[in-house]
């Protein structure tokens, strides 16, 4: 009955203590919240975690939303400082670092035949410096402008664009040196 | 592919997994739940000190982070964490002992708190918690309410409220001992004297009336093979009180015992009715028809594998010794009937439903007993939310000829959510189609909601059992597991109808919360009881003969005489339907009962003997002078081989039963 009432006025209605309205809102957002958890991170189990911390925070965090900024925009903005606090911890950080490394080991036996280009997403992600891969990773979704990813990561748009063509240039330096060999 | 990053997004997309269904909705439910949590408590937590190990809990989590960070930044994080629990709790002063907790996620992650902090990060419009909290954090008495509660769990307060600072937090870490303040003792007076309520609550119906056989000739019924009833006498005579008349159910008490019935064959029906008529022992001028149902027991070597989920409510009430750690022996006990192919799951429900243990083959005995150990009662309960988790966990375990059941230990108490008995009823009933049965354990008394579990155990093709003694989980688990856990026969039901030439009256014993309507005996749609391998149930009618001069009510005057139509000597008429485990329609049996008075063997004088007991502990006026020193005389001559010595135990509660009514 709630599907049509926009994002904004569900999480208001929610922090203002609608159970409903929250439980609308976290249903219809969990999914790309969680895609959003593996692009971050590179392994479901990663994924999985840091939605579930995302998913403990989010009630005492939505307190403080006031509508200033799109939902969507803000959720991504706790998502992604949740990722960071999670990449703070030293061990974790050790573990995601391999993630992007390991993770293709697990997938490539169940998807034998997208290997390649499995191998070559995780070669991409890995070889982008985190700052720019945190970036793609708002940004692939193709739910979210360089304005919004700008407003998620407390840059302006004009850096979010920035990097995004530094990224590029990465990819292209990678495509080329995959060509030579 | 010019573009790479066109390639890269392509890339992505193949490669992002969706989100597991399971965790999601594990994830979905801890939100749900610490959004409740952060909502404070509408619903007001029992009197119980409750919230305890919850806190605990996040101290043993605050504690190993300290223990984990050495770095500055380290023990910065740790104040702000500290203060973040303060800035939560705070406003909700009113109950220091029902602090909103952030619920943390399940066991799997014990080593690591989810309660984060926030300090660095660049969310501007929640860094106001906080901030604030870190300007307080110090010198509040935050953790203390924790302390208390557990010291009000074990002994009452003294007078002057003055407890000393125990356990928890001085293994918590010592550098946070120095900052708390002892508790204000005007909190304990307020919230220590309901701890002594008593919030039981009994299902059951009035006493069957005596009907007129040619007003109402037809009797129908479920069967309930529930022994609850029989622990909940037990546990209140072994109390020095007579049980609470409406926590009797006569037939629950006859149906507590194993008899030795004349079993089925092999090729036929699951389970085989037995008729035999007796004089009654309480009335001179009446008989007992006596209905017995005998399972067959299927040979146990070749039972299909079983895939167990039990659901264990961890909620604060639990904590007692007679609850989750009665739970947790007995458990073990069953543990041991298992074989390697079962499978076993744990979910836990209070504060947050959780899943303490994947699916693991029952051989894997350590990594079971460990789950287990780890489980402790915090928190408030959360019925639904768990049952909606076993379920759907049961679901991920259920495999073609496989037996799954989620067997649900608790002290009977859903407070939080979907507490309406009729609305879990609806959504157990809903489950009961997948296949999954339904088994409800009660352990512990003063909280015992046993409208709840019977409801939930009728609803959900299961069993009711009351677990108050290691002795009964042994009964329960261990020495009729098979007939617990292996239904052989769903939708049981009986209808019995007296021939008004032979029959002027009939009452039947028992059986009040499983009355049917007469038209529902032949609608499958309509739920029954299950009997399960090896079960025996037994239905007793007292009836008058016309003629006796025990007949209570005058025959009408202007009424067709009925009577006078029939000339045949039977008795009535029994008819049972069942249904095959699975199948949707249902098999009849019907078989005449005849009058002939024939020898009755030991189990069904004993099955009488039960029944009179459990008259007398309700309450009747049909009993005349028949007391409990006759059923004390009856049940010995009937106790026969006894190998378990539960007959010989009922005897002692009839004296036990005795003493007390002669105060």
């Amino acid at each position: 009955m709630r599907m049509k009432t926009s994002d904004e006025a569900l999480a208001k209605a929610a922090a203002n203590g609608d159970r409903d309205a929250f439980a609308v809102l976290l249903k219809r957002r969990y999914d790309g919240l969680f895609r959003l958890a593996f692009r971050l991170t590179g392994s479901r189990a990663e994924a999985e975690d840091l939605t579930q911390d995302i998913c403990t925070l989010l009630p005492g965090k939505l307190r403080a939303f006031r509508g200033e900024a799109k939902f969507s925009t803000w959720l991504y903005r706790v998502a992604v400082n949740a990722a960071h606090d999670r990449r703070r911890k030293a061990h974790t950080h050790a573990r995601m670092a391999q993630s992007w490394g390991e993770w293709e080991i697990a997938i490539k036996a169940e998807q034998a035949e997208t290997s390649g280009q499995i191998l070559w997403l995780n070669e991409a992600m890995t070889s982008l410096p985190d700052d720019l891969r945190q970036t793609v990773a708002l940004v692939l979704d193709q739910e979210i402008t360089h304005r919004e990813a700008g407003d998620v990561l407390g840059v302006s748009e004009g850096t979010i664009s920035w990097r995004i063509s530094q990224a590029k240039k990465h990819l292209q330096k990678l495509a080329e040196r995959e060509a030579g060999q | 592919m010019s573009d790479p990053f066109d390639k890269l997004d392509a890339a992505m997309k193949a490669a992002t997994p969706e989100p597991d269904r399971l965790a999601k909705a594990k994830n979905l439910n801890l939100a749900m739940e610490n959004f409740d949590q952060l909502q404070g408590s509408p619903t007001p937590a029992r009197p119980t000190a409750e919230n305890r190990p919850m806190v605990g809990r996040l101290m043993a989590g605050v504690s190993s982070m300290i223990q984990s960070l050495s770095t500055r930044g380290g023990l910065v994080a740790t104040t702000a964490i500290v203060a973040f629990g303060l800035i939560v709790i705070s406003p909700q002063g009113r109950s220091l002992l029902t602090p909103p907790d952030v619920v943390l996620p399940s066991a799997s992650t014990p080593k690591e708190t989810r309660l984060r902090n926030d300090s660095d990060s660049q969310l501007s419009e929640a860094d106001g918690e906080t901030a604030l909290g870190e300007n307080t954090a110090a010198s509040e008495p935050v953790f203390v309410s924790p302390v208390i509660s557990q010291e009000m769990a074990d002994a009452p307060a003294s007078p002057t409220g003055t407890i000393a600072i125990s356990q928890s937090l001085s293994k918590s870490g010592s550098n946070l001992v120095g900052g708390i303040a002892p508790m204000p003792a005007r909190r304990l007076d307020h919230d220590v004297a309901p701890a002594q309520t008593n919030t039981e609550a009994f299902s059951n119906e009035a006493p069957n009336r005596l009907k007129v056989t040619v007003d109402d000739p037809v009797s129908t019924f479920s069967i309930d093979v529930d022994t609850a009833s029989f622990g909940v006498v037990r546990s209140s005579l072994h109390n020095g009180m007579l049980p609470p008349a409406d926590a009797v159910r006569v037939e629950e008490m006859v149906n507590y015992f194993p008899y030795d019935y004349t079993a089925p064959d092999s090729d036929g029906a699951p389970f085989r009715p037995t008729v035999s008529v007796m004089q009654t022992p309480w009335n001179a001028d009446t008989q007992l028809v006596h209905i017995a149902l005998q399972g067959q027991m299927p040979a146990i070597d070749d039972r299909p594998p079983l895939n167990l989920v039990f659901l264990i409510d961890t909620s604060g009430s639990m904590q007692n010794a007679d609850k989750l750690p009665l739970l947790k022996q007995s458990f073990r006990l069953m543990l041991g009937q298992l074989r390697p192919q079962d499978q076993v799951a744990i979910v836990t429900y209070a504060g947050s439903a959780g899943l303490a243990l994947e699916p693991t083959n029952a051989g894997d005995r350590a990594a079971i007993i460990g789950a287990l150990e780890q489980l402790e009662a915090g928190g408030s309960t959360a019925g639904q939310q768990g049952l909606q988790q076993a379920y759907s966990v049961a679901e991920t375990m259920a495999q073609g000829g496989e037996v799954t059941r989620v067997v649900l230990a608790t002290d009977g108490d859903f407070n939080v959510g979907l507490s309406d008995p009729e609305a879990l009823k609806n959504f157990i009933a809903d489950k009961r189609d997948s296949g999954t049965y339904l088994s409800v354990l009660g352990f512990g008394r003063g909280n015992l909601d046993d409208a709840t579990m019977q409801a939930l155990a009728q609803n959900g093709n299961g069993q009711a059992a009351y677990i108050d003694t290691l002795n009964e989980a042994q009964k329960v688990l261990v020495d009729q597991l098979s007939g617990a856990l292996f239904p052989i026969a769903n939708d049981v039901k009986i209808q019995v109808e007296f021939n008004p030439a032979t029959i002027a009256e009939y009452r039947l014993i028992g059986y009040e919360t499983r009355a049917l309507k007469r038209e529902d005996f032949n609608n499958d749609k309509v739920d029954a009881g299950e009997i399960g391998a090896g079960h025996a149930v037994t239905a007793i009618y007292e009836v008058t003969p016309t003629g006796s001069q025990a007949v209570l009510n005058n025959p009408l005057r202007y009424q067709a005489d009925a009577a006078d139509k029939d000339t045949s000597s039977e008795l009535g008429f029994l008819r049972l339907r069942y249904k095959k485990p699975g199948g949707t329609k249902s098999a009849l049996i019907e078989m005449p009962i005849l009058p002939e008075v024939s020898p009755t063997s030991v189990d069904v004088q004993f099955s009488v003997a039960i029944a009179g007991f459990g008259q007398l502990l309700r309450g009747t006026d049909y009993l005349g002078d028949w007391s409990y020193g006759d059923a004390i005389a009856l049940a010995s001559t009937a106790r026969g081989e006894d190998p378990f010595g539960y007959r010989a135990e009922a005897i002692s509660l009839m004296r036990l039963a005795k003493s007390l009514s002669t105060d």
